[in-house]
């Protein structure tokens, strides 16, 4: 029997497990929606805006470690997804989008909606299809699945022109892909693992720098399993948090610009980095050329390109975590005895000297203002025991988070590393919640950030995705503003917010909850009170304004150069007490 | 120093642009690119002539090797190859240049493959250092317009191993 592209695709998503689908209807695939209208086993999520389908893909990937997907019109809904497809790309997240196309015969005629949907996501997606003739359509839809789950995950869009999805073909789906052009490496070279092996029993002051790509392959057993056996402290990067236990004395928590003074320190100071699916991003190496200036570099990562790009690198190993971790422990099972545990003890004494001379700290009075640490520890302690997922927009609040929410497991941490993307956090917990109907979804927010796809919140309510919102609400651009007092003498262009809405009445007006913590004293309560309530929750909490985040290396600086506290002059300022504005600032500054 | 890279890729749309836009949006150089389909129709080449320093070379071969539609990279620097670049070359030609103009297309080898009262077109096939050579002899008369193809390389085969082979072949 011969079935309608609109048809193949519903039957397409079946085969592949596709129980959600992110989308937002238009004229050219009004026909993709008509059969969709008419089936069960796909569940169809009517966002507000494609960049919020497009996160919320993202979300449910990162979650799941499935593909996420979403489904846009052409001309603007293209156009508005793009934001999503290129953070996706950027954090190697597996998402495949389907655009609708204007008819075969329009294509390149400037027709109505048109556009070039291909070459607007050529550059932030790992491939893109354009789908021409409707007996390609299940063949190319098995190969985006492919593509986007496989070697180092990211986002596929494909392209279907309204009369493919209307036009008839037989219907078989293909059990398996063969792609002559794409063949990623799974395990690594023998030879060079072994190599890993032995400078990993020889270095006295050993480092493991762990990443997303031990998420993607599910490798944290392993991992684990590496660092207890050889005692090696772990420091991950943003990206990588859940990869390790938090808690896990071996942990150091997060490297990197706002990672913690012992993680920082500890790769300054190493002789030996394991690098493992992470990318040496800027964020973390700081100035390439003083970056682990004492150290040999082991890196392993699926991505050739990954390997070499800033940093040199001594051992290189090509292939997916978990495999080059089996072969690697297996190897080091065999050799590892008490002579490594002396060696490093000097090692260890150091660390827990850096650990102890700066942990991360920060002070609540008890009458004060709230500071938004005190916000996300409470906020971990309250909801640990959970197990919970938790987003974050981006800014300082994300930092904080990746601070003091320690998370114990993979997969229940979803934010915007690479691109940075304000307003992501909120649909990628919407996006994990659909997964996750029965789990605890928080979401991180600031109040700059939450204002960029707050428009989800209709989504929300109308699908019943419970999603917890904390925003840590500074009336600024909280990041922006900490730049400004260190690095532009405190003059405050366009960080200030000015005004906010007023966040519990704008959840309410979407027909959720709204609550607000009006003293640090009422805390608790008002968390406890949000997490005890099944519809989707703001809580709006006023923090201290001119809170900064520390550790800080500024931008190109050199990773054992932290700044650990605020600088005397701003200091001097915040004395001053609550509201202080840029004039009267100021003022301070020079009395 | 320049570096030819030799891809063979997907013989099919967009192919082209996603080379292009790799390069264009890394930042990597592009000195000439040529692209034709080979003996299989569903595969083309690619001749990519790039610089930069090892780094950069190397990102860019693994680059390339990423992009789902390519097939092969070779980075023929790290081999022995040959390679030729054509040039069409039209110049003006007064009465008394006419005779030094085919005087110069004799010494490279060059042919004239049209040919009006003022004008000559000239075809001439060689190393980049060739083609310079006679733009430079041929300036000084006026060149009117002037097209390249681009360098076009291929690996050697190891001679060695060419012989062994041809004995094979001859005892057989
Ligand atoms: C405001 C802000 C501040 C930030 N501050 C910091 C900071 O202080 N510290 C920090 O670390 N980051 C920080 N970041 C994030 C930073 O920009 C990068 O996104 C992050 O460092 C990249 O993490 P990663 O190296 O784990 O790479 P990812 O982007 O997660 O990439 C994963 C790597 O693993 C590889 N890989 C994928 N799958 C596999 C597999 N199966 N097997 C093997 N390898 C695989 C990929 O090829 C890739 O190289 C900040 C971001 C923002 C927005
Ligand atoms: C879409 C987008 N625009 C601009 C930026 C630059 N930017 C980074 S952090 C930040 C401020 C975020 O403010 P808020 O969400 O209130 O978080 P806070 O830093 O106050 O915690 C800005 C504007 C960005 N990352 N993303
Ligand atoms: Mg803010």
């Amino acid at each position: 029997m011969k079935l309608t592209g609109a048809e193949i695709f519903i039957e397409c998503l079946k085969r592949e497990g596709v129980k959600t689908l992110f989308a937002l209807p238009g004229g050219v695939v009004l026909k993709i929606f008509d059969m969709l209208h008419q089936q069960k086993d796909v569940e169809v999520i009517l966002t507000r805006h494609e960049q919020g389908a497009g996160h919320m893909a993202e979300g449910y990937a990162k979650a799941t470690g499935k593909a996420g997907v979403c489904l846009v019109t052409s001309g603007p809904g293209m156009t508005n997804v793009i934001t999503a497809l290129a953070d996706a790309y950027m954090d190697s997240v597996p998402v495949v989008c389907f655009s609708g196309q204007v008819p075969t015969s329009l294509i390149g005629n400037d027709a109505f909606q048109e556009a070039d949907n291909i070459g607007l996501s050529r550059p932030c997606t790992k491939y893109n299809f354009l789908v021409k003739d409707v007996n390609d359509l299940a063949a190319t839809i098995k190969e985006a699945f492919y593509i986007a789950t496989t070697g180092r995950p990211g986002p596929v869009l494909v392209d279907i022109p309204k009369d493919v999805s209307m036009a008839k073909a037989d219907f078989t789906y293909p059990n398996s892909v063969s792609i002559r052009g794409y063949n990623p490496t799974v395990e690594g070279n023998k030879w060079q693992i072994k190599q890993a092996a032995e400078a990993i029993m020889k270095a006295k002051k050993p480092i493991l720098y762990v990443g997303g790509g031990v998420v993607f392959s599910g490798a944290s057993q392993e991992l684990l399993e590496l660092a207890e056996m050889t005692q090696i402290p772990v420091d991950m990067t943003l990206m990588g948090l859940g990869a390790f236990p938090g808690e896990h004395p071996l942990s150091m928590g997060m490297l990197g610009m706002h990672g913690t003074y012992q993680a920082n320190m500890a790769m300054h100071y190493s002789d030996l980095v394991i690098a493992i699916g992470a990318r040496f991003d800027d964020r973390v190496t700081g100035k390439p050329s003083e970056f682990c200036p004492h150290a040999k570099v082991i890196h392993v990562d699926i991505d050739p390109t990954s390997i070499r790009k800033n940093i040199h690198v001594d051992i290189p190993i090509v292939g997916d975590c978990k495999s080059v971790l089996r072969e690697l422990n297996q190897i080091l099972r065999a050799t590892v005895n008490g002579e490594q545990k002396d060696l490093r003890k000097p090692w260890w004494d150091q660390i827990r000297d850096w650990q102890q001379a700066h942990p991360l700290a920060y002070h609540q009075e008890k009458e004060g203002p709230i500071k938004p640490q005190q916000v996300v520890k409470r906020l971990y302690e309250l909801t640990k025991d959970r197990d919970p997922i938790v987003a974050t927009d981006v800014g300082q609040h994300q930092m904080w988070a990746a601070q003091y929410f320690k998370l114990a497991k993979p997969n229940r941490w979803l934010t915007s590393g690479g691109l940075g993307t304000m307003g992501f956090g909120f649909p990628a917990a919407m996006g994990a919640q659909a997964a996750f109907r029965d789990r605890l979804v928080l979401c991180i927010a600031g109040d700059g950030s939450i204002q960029m796809n707050m428009q989800e919140m209709a989504t929300a309510v109308l699908s019943k995705l419970p999603v917890k919102i904390i925003i840590l609400n500074n009336g600024f651009h909280g990041m922006v503003r900490q730049w400004q007092d260190l690095f532009y003498e405190g003059r405050y262009a366009s960080s200030n917010l000015g005004t906010t809405p007023d966040f519990v009445k704008l959840a309410e007006a979407y027909g959720a909850v709204g609550l607000r913590v009006k003293k640090v004293g009422d805390l608790d309560a008002v968390l406890k009170e949000a997490l005890a309530t099944d519809k989707p929750v703001i809580v709006d909490v006023p923090t201290y304004p001119y809170e900064n985040c520390y550790p800080m290396i500024p931008a190109g600086g050199c990773n054992h150069e932290m700044i650990l506290e605020d600088p005397p002059e701003l200091k001097m300022k915040q004395s001053g007490g609550a509201k202080v504005t840029p004039e009267d600032k100021d003022t301070v500054l020079t009395a | 120093m320049d570096h030819i890279i030799s891809v063979t890729v997907e013989n099919k749309f967009g192919v082209l642009s996603r080379v292009a836009g790799l390069f264009s949006g890394r930042g990597f150089n592009i000195e000439s690119l040529s692209v034709a389909p080979t003996l299989d129709p569903s595969m083309s080449q690619m001749t990519i002539v790039t610089s930069g320093d090892e780094r950069i070379i190397e990102q860019i071969v693994k680059q390339l090797n990423k992009l789902i539609d390519v097939i092969k990279v070779v980075d023929l620097n790290e081999t022995e190859f040959v390679s030729r670049e054509t040039a069409i070359i039209k110049v003006h030609t007064k009465d008394v240049d006419r005779a030094e103009a085919l005087r110069i297309v004799d010494i490279f080898r060059a042919n004239v493959i049209d040919s009006t009262p003022t004008t000559y077109t000239i075809e001439v096939s060689g190393d980049p250092k060739k083609i310079e050579a006679i733009i430079n002899l041929l300036q000084p008369l006026g060149i009117k317009e002037l097209v390249r193809t681009g360098r076009v390389a291929v690996a050697r085969e190891p001679v060695r191993q060419a012989a062994v082979q041809a004995k094979k072949n001859a005892r057989e």
